[in-house]
């Protein structure tokens, strides 16, 4: 009796996993069904049009790519200088703990917020407008929490006795941590990088929130070109009633989820390379 | 520069280390690190308990005494490598060729470069052979050219006797290394700063028997021109390479004497019972 | 310049970086509070909080936030059916049944469930589980709470799975093997010594999840509709308050206008409850972790 109800448990277990797996094979398979056969190079190099079998995502995904990689330009440098300080600095101060905690909350905060204060802060009151260099900062404010927990725990795996083998040899605190520490995290730290940027790239709240407007009739040309991105053409395309814009949509989406996949892959090759060289 | 080791002639320091005897002149070195009352914490525990020693100029000291005696605590109080260890307080002065190094105005770095260390585990940065040697020049700005730098990675992997067996792929990674070459490699690594004094901490534990006996022959090279402070749970080792002795015990030093007469007739009994294997 | 100098230089600066997170959040409030400020200027907070009609598009102007609310819970609620149990069970399988060639496997998946953009998954609630639920409930709405909150489910469970996985494993070996060792089963064990013991844990993941719900936009702006109704009728359209955050910003409401603020009001409240949720949280995990880690 008691052996059934642990099958009969075990079984149900297994089952909400297998659901859950299930449901990813169908969103992919229906994805694919719906889109797959609007993907073609003409998608890609089409701009938006009223006419949905002459629309292409073109704006959208050069717009995406300014959009992260002026991101990743500004997440980089502060998230990783925020976490050595929290590392190596100051991890016995009351503030460290503060800001910690702080940043730990932050993490949980909705994207739509960031969208809010990036519409407050960076649009309105910098002047920045509707620029990607607006989106950009917003987006950054909301992958820093990720890149700081990420490079912290890429800072952690630096063995002690490589920071005492530096100090040993007269080298300051910064001269270790920018001479031996920082180069062996890196790849945890790039890795880190990359899975944060490849979430920022599916956000579309935020974005929506600082007024990216959903019809730019061209790429961006600069950070302060005005712009749209992958997403939120998307998001346009599902809200028309027409079912001719739900296959652009879903065609959208594939391209939106090769960028993602790429960009993880690329982070796998990134750690497994560097780890190999590690090791050599 | 510390002009009292440079008096010791180099004739007397040779004649006097002829092994098993040990010439009575030699033990007259000047003292280059003096000890007085030295106590030391992690936290709220004592490790280390009213410590006074004398360290004498271009001869070996061992410490010897069971594990977590203190021993390598005391050895990293001499280049203060315990400051990198949040909670830790030291009381007591220690004194290197007459300056306090505990003083408000040392700058650590500059302690650090007189008093090299070589630690248990040989712990190489993940760079090339060269690298891993010219790190300590590079970032003490110690040579001028690159000529220079070659010279002195050179010299240093000669008096580490590790050169003859890297010359030709001094671009390769170091930890590609065997475990002894890699400690001959960090201890060369150590040597290229000029220290004065060269803190050992159990140099030889990780090694098999033939490595060990290369690092000890070594270190009887080295004590010409360097005051060399060695830790070791090894007690034949400590036996054949040091002229002077110290033996810990709870923090505290049991016994301080030059060691053929610590090892022959030990003034307590605790040593005795130690040296002679009967505790510990 | 001295090394001491450059030392005490970087030292600050590094500092600075790290405060910015500091200064996102007070800048985080600082904007919400500012407009919101202004906002409940003209509608008494009151009326704001208890009212029943928010149409402030409208001529008839109402700002009673009360239907968001509702809308907010009901699509919630509905997520936090599927995810919470679903989770748990799939945490418990990976922590106390599953091989390790099973886990290694499953949990990367797991982490591309919670990768997937939201807008996906928005797409996925309007055009396929809601025509798909259409066919055995053919009363059931184009827009409604009940296919957006199943989806917003499905997304949270990885979240759920892996942060309670991570407190089961982390309740020591030793009280896992004395329940073993009084011949209890499996399911005995897990469920009466793991799940109790990394309770705190568990409540920490569950409340994180709550919150994640809370804040979900894009699922709810794409598939759940715009009409902000107070129901617990999870068939007809409803609004949240992020679908109304995206509603306002997507038509051009310039700023300055009472609109304009009503978006910062709602975000404001949105907020609020979140990190609220979020604190409640974290002190959770903490004293979790002084339990055992």
């Amino acid at each position: 009796m008691r052996k059934q109800a642990d099958l009969l448990f075990h079984a149900v277990s297994l089952a909400a996993l297998v659901i859950a797996l299930v449901a990813l094979a169908v969103l992919v398979f229906d994805i694919v069904a719906d889109g797959g056969s609007r993907l073609s190079w003409q998608f890609l190099t089409n701009i938006a049009s009223r006419h949905p079998e002459e629309a292409g995502v073109y704006h959208a995904l050069m717009g995406s790519i300014w959009v992260i990689l002026l991101t990743g330009a500004l997440a980089l440098p502060i998230g990783v200088a925020a976490a050595v300080y929290l590392e190596e600095y100051g991890t016995r101060s009351r503030l460290a703990r503060f800001i910690e905690l702080n940043i730990a909350n932050l993490a949980a905060v909705p994207s739509i917020i960031y969208g809010l204060l990036g519409l407050g802060l960076f649009v309105r009151f910098l002047g920045m407008g509707q620029s990607v260099m607006a989106g950009a900062s917003t987006l950054a404010l909301l992958a820093l929490p990720v890149v700081i927990l990420s490079t912290r725990e890429a800072l952690r795996t630096v063995p002690s006795t490589i920071r005492e083998g530096s100090y040993a040899l007269g080298a300051t605190k910064w001269q270790t941590i920018w001479n031996q520490v920082l180069p062996m995290a890196l790849p945890g730290i790039l890795t880190g990088l990359i899975l944060s940027l490849s979430r920022a790239i599916g956000e579309t709240a935020p974005l929506i929130a600082i007024g990216a407007l959903t019809y730019i009739p061209f790429a961006p040309d600069g950070i302060w070109s005005k712009f749209t991105v992958l997403p939120i053409q998307i998001f346009n395309w599902v809200s028309r009633p027409q079912p001719e814009f739900k296959v652009n949509a879903a065609a959208g989406i594939l391209v939106l989820l090769v960028l993602l996949v790429s960009m993880n892959a690329v982070a796998i090759v990134v750690r497994d390379r560097f780890q190999r060289r590690g090791r050599a | 520069m510390n002009v009292a080791s440079r008096t010791v002639p180099a004739s007397l320091s040779g004649i006097a280390s002829s092994r098993g005897g040990h010439p009575p002149a030699e033990m007259n070195a000047p003292v280059k690190i003096d000890v007085d009352g030295l106590n030391f914490y992690y936290g709220s525990k004592r490790a280390l308990d009213g410590i006074a020693v004398q360290i004498r100029a271009n001869l070996v000291t061992a410490f010897i005494g069971p594990s977590g005696c203190g021993k390598s605590t005391f050895l990293r109080t001499l280049n203060r490598m315990n400051d990198i260890i949040p909670g830790t307080r030291v009381e007591g002065t220690v004194l290197i060729d007459g300056r306090s190094i505990y003083d408000s105005g040392v700058d650590v770095v500059q302690l650090r470069r007189k008093v090299g260390m070589v630690f248990q585990k040989s712990n190489p940065f993940p760079k090339s052979i060269y690298e891993n040697v010219a790190y300590g020049l590079r970032i003490n700005g110690l040579v001028k050219s690159r000529a220079e730098m070659a010279d002195r990675v050179e010299e240093s992997l000669r008096q580490a006797a590790i050169w003859e067996e890297v010359k030709d792929r001094l671009q390769e990674s170091a930890l590609a290394l065997s475990g002894g070459q890699q400690q001959r490699l960090c201890i060369a690594r150590a040597l290229a700063i000029r220290p004065e004094i060269l803190l050992m901490d159990e140099p030889a534990s990780a090694l098999d028997p033939i490595a060990t006996q290369r690092i000890e022959e070594l270190i009887y090279e080295l004590k010409k021109k360097y005051t060399i402070v060695i830790v070791t749970h090894n007690m034949q080792q400590a036996a054949r390479v040091s002229d002077f002795t110290a033996f810990f015990w709870l923090g505290r030093i049991v016994e301080f004497d030059r060691t053929d007469k610590m090892f022959t007739a030990p003034a307590e009994k605790l040593t005795e019972d130690y040296v002679t294997g009967r505790c510990g | 310049m001295s090394t001491r100098t450059l030392e005490w230089i970087v030292e600050r600066m590094l500092f600075l970086c790290a405060l910015l997170s500091v200064l996102t959040t007070a800048g985080i409030i600082g904007v919400l509070a500012l407009e919101t400020f202004e906002f409940l200027r003209e509608v008494p907070v009151w009326d704001f909080l208890t009212g029943t009609e928010w149409t402030p598009l409208f001529s008839n102007r109402q700002f009673g936030v009360l239907p968001l609310i509702v809308g907010t819970v009901l699509v919630s609620s509905i997520a936090m059916v599927v995810a919470l149990p679903m989770g748990l069970l799939a945490a418990v399988y990976l922590s106390e049944y599953a091989p390790d060639g099973v886990r290694r496997v499953v949990k990367p998946v797991l982490e591309i469930l919670a990768g997937v953009p939201t807008v996906v998954y928005g797409y996925f609630a309007l055009t396929f589980v809601t025509p798909l639920l259409q066919q055995v409930l053919p009363t059931l709405s184009g827009f409604n709470a009940l296919s957006p909150g199943l989806v917003m489910g499905l997304m949270i469970m990885p979240l759920v799975s892996s942060l309670s996985e991570d407190a089961m494993q982390a309740v020591p070996r030793g009280l896992r093997e004395g329940s073993y060792a009084l011949g209890a089963t499996r399911m005995q064990t897990a469920l009466k010594v793991v799940v109790p013991a990394a309770f705190s844990g568990i409540t920490a993941a569950f409340i994180l999840a709550v919150s994640r719900a809370i804040g979900e936009t894009m699922i709810v702006a794409i598939a759940a509709g715009q009409q902000p109704r107070l129901t617990g009728n999870p068939f007809v359209p409803i609004e949240t308050m992020t679908a109304y955050i995206v509603q306002v910003s997507l038509g051009d409401t310039p700023q300055g206008t009472i609109e304009y603020r009503t978006i910062f009001a709602v975000g404001m409240l949105l907020f609020l409850m979140t990190f609220g949720l979020n604190l409640i949280s974290t002190w959770l995990r903490e004293r979790f972790r002084e339990e055992y880690v």
